[in-house]
């Protein structure tokens, strides 16, 4: 971990370089929109991160409550906190690309909406799993996390009746996007997704050794003859 | 015991111990009454501006202080140590979630009883749409605040400060519930479009919900 992770690093970093290369340069500008366009690359590639994270989360959660895995109950917990901070570029950057294409930072649309919940319950999420006091927490996180997985839905269909206003996806059904900036957005998904292995990557050995650590501190405690302290 | 024996000698408690006591009806009525007080107050709208607010204003107030009734459901059995006895024996763990979920159905719903005359007086309401449909449409949805409500009530139990929890818990989750809410007593207030749609929305809600709270409650029960 020590000698592999900076590599690793410096590798994901140059490819985060070449990536922005390629959306800020690279790639050509939007006729409508211009250069604000290129917030899409980032955008749409952190959307994608986010919600590849977040079904991690849940399958993981699933399995841990089957299974009572430990390791499935670490990789829901780091898929968690790196899919929040994901959500939060989306959240971020959407409205900084809506405020001159749409002349508005908001709207109540539905992939709007439905992202921002998810985001609100990802963030109770982590507050439960902090301030938790039970021995049991990943069990309660866990059965949040079900619950949050079967709010999506409703909340997405709940928006849907109303006029969506985001614009309609540009890739597959129907829609056309240059092969230009296909392949551009491309290369940024796959960075970022190198990007949150990474961070996953790292987060998850700080967590296992953190439980290694507690485990030993309470053994050691219970080996320690009682009048030492 | 069966399952129904035990939910109904649960209920019976604790609808009894609130008759006696009376916590947690008068400070969610004392609540509600401030909110409704001081929104009145901040907004001072006329009758028809009145009817387009209404349906969020009169669900907030009721969210609100639903989460103070919600609060008390557990804490009562903590003292004593009620709960961990409940742990122990071999009464399903089901029968006290329903018989908890039902008490604080009661219990809000008593409370929209006497608040609701407070709430037509202040912003001079009167309904354009078919007012009967209201009375599903707080059926479910006060079924959908109180089921969830309950199960992550439990859940807060099991955390430091459990009283901020619940609301951090229960609102993320409770947003298309909410939404359900309040645009179909709009939608029925002002009578321009069909609540039809959201209340077959809350009633989804409220399958979908009930289910995993009945799969999961054991789990959170269990979870020390």
């Amino acid at each position: 971990m020590k000698r592999v992770f900076p590599i690793l690093v410096v590798l994901v970093s140059a490819f985060l370089g070449y990536a922005a290369y390629q959306a800020l340069v690279v790639a050509p500008t939007e006729q409508t929109m211009g250069n604000v366009q290129r917030i899409f690359y980032y955008h749409v590639s952190s959307a994608w991160t986010a919600f590849l994270l977040f079904t991690i989360n849940f399958v993981a959660s699933v399995i841990y409550l089957i299974r009572r895995n430990p390791a499935a109950d670490a990789v829901a917990l780091v898929s968690a906190e790196v899919g929040v901070v994901f959500c939060t570029v989306v959240l971020v950057t959407g409205p900084l690309w809506a405020r001159p294409v749409w002349g508005i930072w908001w709207t109540w649309d539905v992939r709007l909406t439905s992202t921002l919940v998810l985001w609100l319950i990802y963030l109770s999420y982590l507050m439960l799993r902090r301030f938790s006091t039970s021995s049991q927490t990943p069990v309660l996180a866990a059965a949040l996390a079900v619950f949050g997985a079967l709010d999506v839905p409703l909340v997405y269909f709940s928006i849907w009746i109303f006029r969506t206003q985001h614009p309609q996806p540009v890739i597959g059904a129907g829609g056309s996007i240059d092969p230009r900036m296909m392949h551009v957005l491309l290369i940024n998904w796959l960075a970022f997704l190198c990007l949150a292995a990474l961070l996953c990557w790292a987060r998850y050995h700080l967590e296992r050794m953190r439980r290694e650590i507690e485990e030993t501190e309470a053994l050691e405690a219970l080996l320690e003859p009682r009048g030492s302290r | 015991m069966t399952l129904i024996a035990v939910t109904r000698a649960t209920l019976f408690k604790d609808l009894r111990l609130e008759w006696r006591s009376k916590d947690a009806i008068n400070s969610m009525l004392f609540f509600a009454l401030l909110v409704v007080v001081v929104f009145s107050f901040s907004f001072d709208p006329n009758a028809e501006e009145s009817r387009q607010i209404a349906g969020g204003l009169v669900w907030v107030a009721f969210l609100f202080a639903a989460v103070v009734a919600l609060n008390q459901t557990w804490a009562r059995e903590l003292r004593n140590q009620v709960l961990d006895a409940y742990r122990v024996s071999p009464a399903p763990a089901n029968s006290l979630f329903i018989a908890k979920a039902l008490g604080n159905f009661i219990f809000v719903a008593v409370l929209e009883g006497l608040m609701t005359p407070l709430f037509i007086m202040f912003y001079q309401l009167r309904s354009l749409g078919p007012s009967w449909q209201l009375i599903p449409v707080a059926g479910l949805g006060t079924w959908a605040l109180v089921v969830n409500g309950t199960f992550f009530a439990a859940m807060s139990l099991r955390t430091r400060s459990r009283e901020i929890m619940l609301p951090l818990l229960l609102f993320p989750i409770s947003i298309p519930a909410l939404l359900g809410m309040v645009n179909a007593t709009t939608a029925i207030l002002t009578g321009e479009l069909s609540a039809r749609f959201w209340i077959v929305l809350l009633a989804c809600y409220d399958v979908v919900f009930t289910i995993a709270c009945l799969l999961l409650f054991e789990l959170v029960l269990q979870a020390e």
